[in-house]
């Protein structure tokens, strides 16, 4: 499908443009997860969208399923609901650096832990973008936020490295940048059957490449380009471009474990049985 | 006529259970009942009480306030749980906790061997909330014998009933 | 055929939520709420329902609003603070209207103050919890029959009207083990339904309402896809920052249920027929009035008890109906004084409102409530 015809199917009428500023990666990202959605072929019925409060979480509303746009924090607790009410659905999270990791970042870990059936694709632009700027948990340190006016001190969460030891049996990062790599990953996600995460590196030339000195929207893709490294290469590199870049690609993938809906419905067999 | 009792100890020796026990027997009856409970943030060990009153009438306010029976089945409940007992109502304690019996209360008393008994005759303490149970029934005859056997063997673990019923008839036998 | 059983009000009010076919519990453990997360846990699988205790308070709240969206009926249940907690979903249902039950049995407050001790400090906290403007609904049951009974109607309440229902229950009522009356099974028991739209998914506008004012709710995947939002939407679910349409879902909001009063709100009197003074008192509270009342007539003061059984919206009706009827109210709550304040405005003057809080772990007396009747009445 052409793009054209991707936005007729999957994007709501008459909800378009959306709000993210030029140069932003939130789109790209969206734009492929309608894609993997259309490849891996799921009736828009059966799809529920969950999202929670910041620029990534606006673009349930622009989406043609079942959305959400949630509270600030508590998209997987509100997906988590509906997964275990009604496990048929398939569930995508979205979400952001911030609204997973600070104010949900509780709800984050149980979600792994309990390896739910979901995807959550988070969009790391490394910065609170809507409230103008704000330095997230995922924001590197020592770089620049409006609330870190001479560099943040606080060290950074490696998601992918938290939710796999939360207990996520299917972990990825990827770029806007790799879009096609973003979209194989969340179709993968979403055939995984438990918990996945996809961090979607994303690029905010407003705030954050602004505050950083980053440069332009262009800019920011190539750094996106130069310094995200498929998982094979990034384990030759040097321990100095280790520092510098970061892994991408699937990071960590386990088939075997328990799914917790799955898990349930034993559980009600067995109460049924009167054990 | 409503009836107040109050059944005070220590949390673990089953009280709240002993009743739930006695409140179930007298709806057996067709009688009315409300069972409450107090307690501290301590599973074991701390003071707990649990309140009962049987009515042939609506019972609206559910504590008791003019209990006709007290039982304390340690020395720190017979401090705390005895002060609104009138003189014309009935104390019972447990002999083997309470040493010394509260001097303001100059009505009748029962030092009974509660626990003692549960243990020589049963050969665990656990039982002497029913033991309680037993005494309370045969000197008040709130409820019914078959009643509370009922009752208690509706909500005793399986293969224990024996015992349990047992355990009535010592704690019946205990009032002389 | 029935069964009688001696139930605490909390084990009431999980055997409502199951009789109202109740199919979703999401909570925290919690004193004095827990035996309803307890029994729901050991209950809800065996008719293929489903329980999690979630990590907090909030993802409790946050899961049933996420089942309710599939259709189902779903509760949670808590306490003063972990009500506290809920607050900022309990308004992301009232605007997005999701119908769901929250249990919360009262506890002495603020912060963790006294667990297992009863109290009705959380009144305003029901009404106003959350920020902004809303409305919703808050029941409370004055014994143990009563709260299967208004758990059923918390259900049918909040499904007719697309609104969060409070149980705001006390630890007096949560933890007595009273008699009460079952039928054996709940097949009989109405269900309530939500409604559901008679067009096709391509022309549904979730928010479009008809002369009740409340939209239809297709659950998730049925086809009709539709968008769920914190924020202020108009009639088609999307966000929507115009002052007009502010103005508009705010005032249907509100419309939807007080246009409704004489459905939702429901009053007990007692021995009001010639009462020339009356105590306003519900929940625990309430119990001991009663027999105060009998007391008090014996002594020759015709007194009644006026007992609110919907606390939210408020009885305002009623209220006033109460001060062109005695000459002298007082209201009895197990705190410092909440409801009154209500009341007060209400009767504006024309009657004197005294307020008889009481705030010290234990629910006042009959006797206690005599006196305070004879002081106050004279």
């Amino acid at each position: 499908m052409s793009m054209e015809e991707l936005i007729d199917q999957y994007f709501r009428p008459g909800r378009l443009p959306h709000i993210w500023c030029p140069g932003c990666g939130h789109g790209v990202v969206t734009g492929c997860i309608v894609k993997a959605v259309d490849k891996l072929a799921l009736s828009k019925d059966e799809v529920a969208v969950v999202s929670g409060i910041g620029c990534s979480s606006r673009a349930s509303g622009y989406l043609d399923f079942n959305t959400v746009h949630s509270a600030h924090g508590r998209a997987l607790p509100v997906a988590t609901g509906i997964k275990l009410a009604d496990p048929k659905l398939t569930v995508i999270v979205v979400t952001g650096d911030g609204d997973a990791t600070a104010i949900g970042g509780n709800h984050l870990i149980h979600a792994a832990r309990r390896n739910i059936d979901m995807t959550v694709v988070l969009y790391n632009n490394s910065i609170y973008g809507m409230t103008g700027g704000q330095y997230s948990p995922m924001t590197p340190v020592h770089a620049k936020a409006t609330t870190a006016p001479y560099g943040t001190i606080e060290r950074d969460f490696n998601v992918a490295e938290l939710v796999k030891a939360a207990g996520a049996t299917f972990v990825a990062r990827s770029t806007s940048f790799h879009a096609q790599m973003t979209t194989d990953l969340i179709a993968k996600g979403i055939a995984h059957k438990g918990f996945s995460l996809i961090e979607v590196v994303s690029a905010c030339p407003t705030s954050y490449g602004r505050q950083n000195k980053m440069g332009g929207p262009a800019d920011m893709m190539k750094w996106q380009r130069d310094h995200g490294v498929p998982m094979v290469a990034y384990e030759k590199l040097s321990a100095e471009d280790k520092l510098i870049k970061f892994p991408i690609g699937l990071l960590y993938e386990v088939t075997d474990a328990q799914e917790y809906t799955e898990a349930y419905e034993a559980l009600i067999a067995a109460a049924k049985g009167g054990k | 006529m409503k009836q107040e009792l109050r059944l005070s100890g220590s949390g673990g020796q089953g009280l709240i259970l002993a009743g739930i026990i006695l409140a179930e027997a007298a709806l057996l009856d067709g009688k009315l009942a409300i069972q409450s409970q107090s307690y501290g943030p301590e599973a074991r060990g701390g003071s707990s009480k649990s309140e009962v009153m049987i009515s042939d009438e609506e019972i609206y306010f559910p504590k008791v306030t003019k209990p006709n029976l007290v039982l304390v089945m340690s020395q720190e409940a017979a401090k705390k749980y005895v002060d609104d007992l009138s003189d014309a109502g009935v104390l019972v304690t447990d002999s083997l906790f309470v040493k010394d019996l509260p001097t303001s209360f100059k009505g009748k008393v029962y030092e009974l061997p509660i626990t003692h008994t549960a243990k020589t005759e049963l050969g665990k303490a656990l039982f002497a909330n029913i033991i309680a149970l037993g005494s309370i029934v045969k000197l008040t005859g709130l409820v019914t014998e078959a009643s509370i056997i009922k009752a208690v063997l509706n909500r005793v673990p399986k293969g224990t009933e024996e015992v349990n019923e047992k355990a009535i008839k010592l704690g019946m036998s205990l009032i002389k | 055929m029935s069964r009688i059983l001696l139930l605490q009000g909390n084990q009431a009010v999980v055997e409502g939520a199951i009789a109202a076919g109740c199919k979703f519990f999401g909570g925290y453990p919690i004193t004095p709420s827990t035996e309803i997360a307890e029994d729901l846990a050991k209950k809800l699988p065996k008719i293929g329902g489903k329980f999690i205790q979630m990590e907090d308070e909030i993802a409790s709240i946050g899961a049933v609003i996420g089942a309710s969206l599939t259709g189902k009926k779903v509760m949670t249940a808590t306490s003063g603070p972990g009500f506290s907690l809920k607050q900022e979903l309990l308004g992301y249902a009232c605007i997005a209207e999701i119908p769901i039950v929250i249990v919360n049995v009262q506890r002495v407050g603020p912060s963790t103050g006294q667990p297992t001790s009863p109290s009705q400090g959380d009144i305003m906290q029901a009404r106003w919890g959350t920020h902004g403007d809303h409305w919703l609904i808050a029941l409370t049951p004055g014994s143990v029959p009563e709260c299967f009974e208004l758990t059923i109607r918390a259900y049918a309440l909040s499904e007719k009207y697309r609104v969060p229902v409070i149980l705001l229950m006390d630890e007096v009522i949560g933890h007595m083990r009273e008699k009460i009356e079952l039928p054996d099974n709940y097949d009989e028991i109405p269900q309530p339904e939500r409604k559901q739209p008679t067009c096709k998914p391509e022309d549904f506008k979730a928010y479009a309402t008809d002369e009740s004012l409340v939209p239809a709710m297709p659950p998730f995947g049925s086809g009709y896809r539709w968008h769920v939002t914190g924020l202020v939407h108009d009639e088609t679910g999307f966000p929507k920052g115009t002052p007009a349409a502010t103005v508009e879902s705010t005032n249907r909001l509100h419309d939807k249920l007080y246009n409704n009063l004489d459905d939702i709100v429901e009053v007990e009197n007692f021995k009001m027929d010639d009462a020339e003074y009356a105590v306003v008192a519900f929940g625990g509270a309430a119990r001991a009035v009663y027999e105060a009342v009998n007391m008090a007539r014996a002594e020759g003061i015709k007194v009644g008890l006026v007992r609110p059984i919907t606390i939210w919206p408020f009885a305002e009706k009623q209220m006033k109906a109460l001060a062109g009827k005695v000459k002298h109210i007082m209201v009895h709550e197990l705190n410092y004084g909440q409801y009154v304040e209500e009341v007060q405005r209400v009767v504006a003057g024309k009657v004197p409102v005294t307020s008889y809080g009481v705030y010290n772990n234990e629910p006042a007396t009959p006797e206690e409530l005599l006196e305070k009747i004879k002081e106050t009445f004279k």
